[in-house]
């Protein structure tokens, strides 16, 4: 049960990482342009999901993130016990919790965007 | 220049770890026989120790005059063989290789080796550990040596710069202290552990060694290279200076792709050297 070889794993791990640094710098620094309490109101974040770049860039982060993040849960969990079961199960499980976070993610940032809904 | 080597050596002088004098030790020794279903206990042993008496020397000394029957493996008493590998006062050394007068206090508590499945008293099986060695074919692999046909039999020419990348890797003993001390050994059997990792490397980057592809998915698995924390405790307890942590980085750099092509560059190199 293996498309990619380890090592194409961990490349993809650490390069999602370093993008993620990146990505979410922007999105922190994207706080800073006004007041903080004033960019998290209610029209600002609105605003936010209806300027394109900035869609993007917080679907980027939500990938990135998604993958890294449940790469390394994979990681983590490999260490708990071996056995064949339980590592296809765990990669199994990983790989569609990263796709519904990524799912559902997409979907609010589709939904706050108004894409085809207005 | 000089006084710059002098101020080194004063500096090393002053970092030197402390020798306390000592005419006796007391020995804690872990006694348990697992094949007979023991459950684990310490021996307390008082043993008469001079300046140079080493931890395989008390233990030799207890065994010879006050309990013969402490189960110890060693052989060369002199850091060649790997075989007394234990932990001392926790931490995973070579028996031979540890001074009583290094070790702080007047008790020295002497245990098998962690992560090892343990047969008796100071003895673990090494079973596991030797298997994962095998696995990485640690010999040289040469389809354009044909050994059998003596006439065409010829000599690998390796150059000063080529033997340095490997050399340091050579020194391993087999000693299983880094595989003791290794956190993922702990938690992950499958893991190779640090010894065995670092020795593909050493065989991987000999330009004489043509198995580079098969070595790298030898060890590019779920349980592979990868697992690997460097944690570095592999190179700190290593008694010959091998320093298996670096090896594993390294071996990682080449599958990342960071020095795919050096070898290829360094045939280059060394076919424009001879043109």
């Amino acid at each position: 049960m293996t498309m990619l070889r380890e090592s194409q794993i961990m490349k993809i791990h650490y390069i999602t990482g370093i993008a993620a640094l990146f990505v979410v710098a922007i999105h922190i620094m994207m706080r800073l342009i006004m007041p903080y309490n004033m960019s998290l109101e209610y029209e600002n974040v609105i605003a936010n999901y209806h300027n394109l770049p900035y869609v993007v860039l917080l679907e980027s982060i939500l990938v990135l993130i998604a993958i890294h993040g449940f790469n390394g849960l994979r990681v983590i969990l490999l260490e708990l016990r071996q056995s064949k079961a339980w590592e296809d199960g765990v990669t199994i499980l990983t790989i569609a919790a990263m796709m519904a976070v990524v799912a559902y993610g997409t979907r609010t940032i589709i939904f706050a965007n108004g894409l085809g809904f207005e | 220049m000089n006084e710059q080597v002098i101020e080194k050596i004063e500096k090393m002088g002053k970092h030197k770890k402390k020798e306390t004098i000592r005419s006796s030790i007391v020995l804690k020794v872990y006694r348990a026989n697992r094949l007979a279903g023991e459950s684990g206990h310490y021996d307390s042993i008082e043993v008469p120790v001079q300046r140079w008496t080493t931890v395989l020397d008390a233990l030799l000394h207890a065994k010879s005059y006050k309990d013969p029957s402490i189960g110890i493996r060693f052989s060369c008493r002199m850091a060649s063989c790997g075989s007394c590998g234990m932990k001392i006062n926790g931490i995973p050394r070579l028996a031979c290789y540890t001074k009583v007068s290094e070790l702080e206090g007047s008790t020295v508590t002497v245990e098998p080796l962690a992560n090892f499945p343990h047969i008796r008293d100071l003895v673990t099986d090494f079973a596991q550990f030797f298997s994962h060695h095998r696995d990485m074919q640690p010999y040289i692999k040469n389809d354009q040596a044909d050994i059998e046909d003596k006439a065409r039999l010829s000599e690998f020419l390796q150059s000063p710069e080529d033997l340095d990348k490997f050399l340091q890797f050579s020194y391993c003993i087999k000693c299983g202290l880094c595989y003791s001390a290794c956190p993922t050994v702990a938690t992950d059997i499958k893991f190779p552990g640090p010894q065995a990792l670092s020795q593909a490397y050493r065989y991987f980057i000999d330009n004489r060694d043509m198995a580079e592809k098969e070595r790298m998915n030898m060890v590019d698995d779920r349980h592979g290279i990868w697992r690997c924390h460097f944690a570095g405790s592999c190179s700190s307890v290593c008694p010959k200076g091998v320093d298996p942590a670096l090896g594993i980085q390294l071996l990682r750099g080449h599958m990342l792709g960071f020095s795919k092509n050096e070898k290829k560059i360094a045939d280059l190199q060394e076919r424009l050297r001879k043109d």
